[in-house]
């Protein structure tokens, strides 16, 4: 981490961050990730493939997040996905990624772009079928999409069975959060 | 509507944004015309003069609350029959659009 | 309190008793019944007030077809009007009432409109409140309003919340009678994903109302263990009190779940409502069938029912209606009435038997041949007169009177999407179109297919067709044995006897007479016919007359049925609340709110917030003695002016572009060129639209050699996204151009005045002095000892500027340092008031002068329009039309009397000439105070602005009654040449 003065808050605006269990659900702001947009330059599929593999990030087919050691993944768009890692080692996750793939990929940081809230328990597709028309039961883990909760655009990614990220606008956490929370207390 | 996405499946077409007939990909070149007047003609037409069939249409819908491709979609304006969904990048390519 | 007509059996729950009021009389019932079962058992039957006739009426029917008994439900708050008591699932402390009277239900004064009928026929409103066409608003409307009422708003907020959903299924099945249930179960052993909906809080359809049998079992019984059975399958979804309102594109329907209608306030947190949006592969309809009349002269006193609703409140809901009841049919199935409620030792008077072929129904007196011709009895059903096959007229004391006209077929959903019914002379009645909403199919009596046995098989059927339409394999099983009766029906509609009124739709007060003037008036179409008598237009969508409607107009106009055709149906299928359309969107909630990195230290300073879109801003920070927001306002500018001010600018859209051809990208994009733009620099751009009008405007940083950030206006953010990737993807796939928006990725703050690089140079790591960071520059830098962020020497203000980035969560950090690291130069937070002043003095563009009709030309940045290269809008900005000579420029607007204060939205008029369009020279777009000029001043755009600059003219605003003489000069009020910014 790098050494300077400034102290962060979490996108909900607290010091450390914020959780709440409703029913059979833990919702959690998670803000120990670092994240950066991978997108392959026109004709480097092939390079950024490899390096992407030599280093360890997984590059996941359209719909699918994939996690190996350091990096895990998910795709966003033909040819761009969002690369995960830890903040505590990664938090200038574009300067560690940029000398791996040089002038094959376009790399941009997306850390503090976004909200992301754990939602952790049993029988989650009750409270998502109140939130998104993405199917859980139909999805398992490994599935990651884009979808619109509370009107905004954002991603769902399914880690395991009882654990999923939803991870969308930043400036929206508030309004995410509260549409977390409410979907959870008409479910259970 | 669904919209079956080409690489993410069926999609609600609510997540999509509707921009028009797919022919405004073909946008001619601005700077290939002898004169203004031509030019200018040619933008008219591409622009303005538009067909608005009732019946099968290729349109473009943008995926805008998904992985933001832009789509060619070949709908049926009177049933809503969808009977064909491309990625638009691959229709401009090979229209021959390139750079 | 005594349920006098509560009879033995039914499916009601008599170990509880729950007890309820209407019009303020108490009552009790138990669980199982309806608001309009539990009244019926009270001896209650009249309900309600008709639509225009204020005639007396009770229930018809007892389902969601009903068009008469519709109440008021609840009071205070959660007070809902237009309720059908025949669908109102009672609860313990339910207080309903009848509406539409005044000033009781038994002596409404309206009831004078039944006594001036000749007056209201059909046609009567378009006929006499034509004219004057002022009077309709004023006059006319409220009184036609208040005396045709429904139920009462509370016009107070309602404190339920609603919910939306997504549901996904192979096979939606809508409706759980036998067919339904068949369906579900050969649908659900195959292993397919189920949903199984039905209106009903208890699922089974008609046979909960029936006394057949299905294999060994009551229907009833066979109907519960069916469910049971159901339950345990996890691929079903079992889903009662769940209405299927509309079949919309592609297998998705919507669906309305009752979650908590039938209890007296949801569970906490609990949704009142759930508006379902069902995906589905295959659907089937098994939604049965609803009963119609026969229409005849007072055929709308209370008592009078449809024989199978009668039925249904006697087996199922045990429940008397009468004790000496009559049925008129021209069915089979209408004996069934008799024969029921004879079983359950009620005395039939007569059966009324339009056919004159056919067996007699032994021990009951079963007149064939015989007619209806009128009843009595004014608040409910006294007797009926009956016409004998022998001409003999006789009167009845009855008190109940059951009537069938036939089975319609509810295939409304199947007709959705225009799919016209089609005729079927064998039940005489529509059947869904073959033309109906892909992958769904009907099944039962919704398929016209009307017995026990018939409905059992072809859900079983469909089942499987729509398995097999999935890949799935069929699954078979065997059928129990059940009835398999024909309906015997000989069409009878209407008893051509009398010369009353005889209804068909109950709730619009629309009789045969209305008809046969409709066919007089020559609205022969259904379609006029509906649209002239308003037949089925009521909110029961004419659900038991519409059939009968059209079918007399068929005879009188000696056509077939099919030649008259029918009118369709729309969704919802029953009425649906507002709130539950509206779902979790509403108040504070009706659309998620963006904060900015610094919301949380601004509200500490108690900001002033401004909604922008969906972001909530600081307007100004008021400070202590501030008495008016022009105060503070004022107070931030100079200062800033002055020393320093420091402004969240996050807002503004940001979008990451990267490539080895993102160069060439913007200058397609933008009509100037940024492909020349060094790396460590900064220009602004202007986006144009294809037509050639002003899209967007902002900055562009060039932070490396392939790696670009361009800024957006705030509100364009998303559409400027969208467009560069329609440019990207549609117009030059073979782009090397990456995009990816970080607007939320970095805090971004504006630092503005003398002060604002001594300011910053307290908290930048490396050296910003003019020498090492002119204007324009941008580069990458640390703060505060190491954070990664981004610097930008740009200006909005006109002062000295930067915008400093650093990563969002240490936005709120970064304030707090900027704001201490100000203390010495006095620096202040500005809002977007502030900003808004100081972009006005500079005489920059926003979004008030980027309206969506401006050109660069009008905005007097027509030399960026770069004709050296393609650029969307270049070829068409250079029209004829937007390129005039005198067409409208951007000029400053200065009150010759600087204590006048200007109207943003006044429009220029020269001296002397009349205000109208024609001398219209053009409009103020944005309205400032200016402390540094000490007047009000704006921008506008003037028909040969540059031109006059120097003129005075009028600023005349007609609807705020204002005129200011104003003096046009040049719209850079403040340092014109620059000299602070670049300082």
């Amino acid at each position: 981490m790098a050494d300077h003065r400034l102290h962060p808050i979490t996108p909900l605006g607290y010091d450390a961050p914020h959780s709440v269990t409703l029913g059979p659900v833990t919702i959690t702001e998670v803000v120990d990730t670092a994240l950066a947009s991978l997108a392959t330059r026109l004709g480097e599929a092939k390079a950024v493939a490899d390096i992407a593999e030599t280093a360890g990030i997984p590059l996941p087919g359209p719909g699918k997040a994939a996690k190996a050691a350091t990096y895990a993944s998910f795709w966003l768009s033909p040819d761009m996905w969002m690369v995960e890692a830890p903040f505590a080692t990664h938090e200038d996750i574009v300067a560690i990624l940029k000398p791996h793939f040089g002038e094959t990929a376009s790399i941009t940081e997306q850390t503090d772009a976004w909200a992301r809230f754990d939602v952790m328990g049993a029988d989650l597709p009750a409270m998502f079928e109140r939130l998104c028309n993405f199917d859980l039961r139909s999805h398992g883990p490994g599935s990651a999409t884009r979808t619109v909760i509370e009107h905004l655009g954002c991603y769902v990614v399914i880690r395991s069975d009882d654990h999923l990220s939803v991870i969308g606008p930043r400036s929206s956490a508030a309004s995410i959060f509260h549409a977390l929370e409410t979907a959870a207390r008409s479910a259970y | 509507m669904i919209i079956n996405h080409p690489l993410l499946g069926p999609r609600d077409a609510q997540e999509f944004t509707y921009l028009g007939d797919a022919a405004l990909i073909d946008r001619p070149d601005g700077m290939s015309f002898p004169d203004a007047n031509a030019a200018q003609d040619a933008f008219h037409d591409y622009l303005y003069l538009r067909d608005n069939p009732a019946g099968e249409h290729r349109e473009l819908w943008y995926h805008e609350q998904g992985d933001r491709s832009w789509l060619v979609v070949t709908r049926n304006t009177v049933t809503h029959e969808i009977t064909k969904v491309e990625l638009a990048r691959d229709v401009a390519r090979a229209k021959g659009r390139s750079k | 309190m005594t349920q006098e007509n509560r009879i033995k059996g039914g499916q009601i729950d008599r170990s509880k008793t729950l007890r309820f009021t209407f019009d303020g009389h108490p009552y009790t019932g138990h669980p199982g019944d309806t608001l309009a079962s539990a009244l019926l058992a009270n001896g209650v039957r009249l309900m309600g007030r008709s639509f225009k006739y204020h005639r007396p009426r009770g229930p018809i029917s007892a389902g969601s077809e009903e068009p008469n008994a519709i109440v008021e439900l609840r009071t205070g708050a959660r007070q809902e009007p237009n309720t059908r008591a025949t669908v109102a699932e009672l609860f313990d402390g339910l207080t309903a009432n009848s509406q539409n009277r005044f000033p009781s239900l038994k002596f409404d004064l309206m009831g004078i409109n039944d006594r001036l009928s000749p007056f209201f026929a059909a046609g009567f409103y378009y006929k006499t409140f034509m004219w004057p066409a002022a009077f309709w608003e004023k006059i006319y409307e409220p009184i036609i309003r208040r005396a045709a009422g429904l139920g009462s708003l509370t016009r107070q907020d309602d404190p339920d919340d609603y919910d939306k959903g997504f549901l996904h299924c192979d096979i939606l099945i809508i409706g759980a009678g036998p067919s339904g249930l068949m369906a579900a179960l050969t649908a659900g052993r195959a292993g397919a994903r189920v949903i199984l909906a039905d209106e009903d809080f208890r699922m089974g359809g008609r046979l909960n109302a029936e006394t057949l049998t299905i294999g060994n079992h009551a229907g009833a019984d066979w109907a519960e263990d069916t469910v049971r059975t159901l339950a345990q399958m996890p691929n079903v979804r079992l889903m009662p009190r769940t209405t299927v309102l509309g079949a919309m594109d592609h297998g998705i329907y919507s669906a309305v779940e009752r979650v908590s209608d039938h209890l007296p306030i949801p569970a906490p947190g609990k949704p009142r409502q759930i508006l379902w949006r069902i995906y589905s592969r295959q659907a089937i309809l098994a939604g049965g069938a609803t009963e119609r009349p026969i229409a005849f002269e007072n055929n709308d006193r209370p008592g009078i029912m449809l024989a199978g609703s009668l039925r249904t409140y006697a087996n199922r809901y045990a429940v008397a209606v009468g004790d000496r009841v009559a049925v008129f049919t021209n069915n089979d199935d209408g004996l069934r009435t008799a024969t029921d409620l004879q079983a359950k030792g009620i005395d039939i008077a007569a059966v009324i038997d339009t056919r004159q072929e056919g067996d007699l129904l032994p021990g009951i007196r079963h007149l064939k041949g015989a007619q209806v011709i009128d009843s009595s009895g004014r608040l409910g059903l006294k007797s009926i007169t009956i016409r004998h096959a022998n001409g003999r007229s006789e009167t009845l004391s009855v008190n109940a009177l059951g009537v069938s006209g036939g089975w319609n077929p509810n295939l409304n959903i199947a007709s959705h999407h225009r799919g016209r019914p089609v005729w079927n002379e064998g039940i005489h009645a529509f059947t869904p179109p073959t033309d109906g909403p892909k992958n769904l199919t009907a099944a039962g009596a919704a398929a016209g297919a009307l017995s026990t046995h018939a409905a059992l098989t072809t859900g079983a059927q469909q089942a499987n067709a729509a398995l097999e339409a999935l890949g799935l394999k069929t699954h078979t099983l065997d059928l129990p044995k059940a009835e398999d009766a024909p309906l015997n029906l000989t069409p009878f509609w209407y008893v051509h006897e009398g010369k009353g009124r005889a209804w068909i739709d109950q709730q619009n007060d629309v009789t045969v007479k209305d008809v046969k003037l409709a066919k007089q008036e020559n609205f022969t179409s259904v379609e006029h016919l509906k649209r002239y008598t308003t037949l089925g237009m009521a909110t029961d969508q004419g659900k038991t007359s519409n059939i009968t409607g059209l079918a007399i107009m068929a005879e009188l106009t000696g056509r077939t049925i099919p030649q008259t055709g029918t009118t369709i149906y729309r969704p919802p299928y029953t009425p649906v609340a507002m709130g539950a359309l509206g779902g979790r969107s509403r108040g504070h909630d009706f659309k998620p709110t963006r904060l900015t990195p610094s919301h949380k230290w601004a509200t500490e300073q108690g900001a002033v917030f401004v909604e922008v879109g969906m972001w909530l801003r600081a307007q100004w920070f008021p400070k202590a003695g501030e008495t008016t927001w022009r105060q503070s306002v004022d107070r931030e500018v100079l200062q800033t002016r002055a020393s320093v001010g420091i402004c969240d600018v996050t807002t503004l859209g940001k979008i990451d572009i990267q490539g080895r051809d993102a160069g060439a990208f913007l200058d397609r994009v933008y009509a100037n060129t940024f492909s020349t733009l060094p790396v460590g620099k900064v220009r602004y751009g202007l986006m144009l639209r294809e037509d050639g009008i002003v899209m967007d405007d902002g900055t562009t940083a060039r932070l490396g050699e392939n790696e670009w950030v361009t800024t957006t206006t705030t509100a364009n953010a998303v559409p400027v996204f969208r467009h560069m990737e329609y440019v990207r993807q549609c117009l030059y796939p073979d782009m090397d151009v990456q995009l990816i928006s970080t607007t939320e990725a970095w805090a971004q703050f504006s630092v503005a005045g003398p002060n604002a690089r001594k300011l910053l140079q307290k908290v930048v790591d490396q050296d910003i002095s003019d020498a090492a960071f002119p204007y324009m520059a941008c580069a990458n830098i640390t703060v505060c000892g190491g954070l990664r962020a981004r610097l930008f020497r740009i200006s909005f203000s006109g002062e000295l500027a930067y915008e400093i980035a650093v990563p969002t969560r240490y936005g709120d950090a970064m304030i707090r340092e900027l704001m201490k690291a100000g203390e010495d130069f006095g620096a202040v937070a500005y809002g977007t008031e502030s900003l808004g002043v100081m972009r006005v003095e500079k005489g920059h563009v926003a979004g008030n002068e980027l309206n969506g009709q401006t050109t660069a030309l009008n905005m007097g940045l027509g030399k960026m329009v770069s004709k050296k290269k393609d650029s969307i809008g270049m070829v068409l900005s250079q029209r004829e039309g937007l390129t005039a000579e005198d067409g409208l420029r951007i000029v400053g607007v200065k009150p010759v009397d600087p204590s006048q204060p200007l109207t943003a939205g006044s429009h220029f008029l020269d001296k002397g000439a009349a205000a109208t369009a024609a001398n219209d020279g053009g409009w103020l777009t944005s309205v400032v105070y200016s402390p540094h000029l000490g007047c009000s001043i704006a921008l506008g755009y003037l028909k040969n602005g540059t031109a006059r600059i120097g003129d005075r003219m009028r600023a005349v605003n007609l609807l705020a009654k204002t005129e200011v003489e104003v003096e046009l000069v040049s719209p850079h009020f403040f340092d014109p040449e620059g000299e602070r910014l670049r300082g």
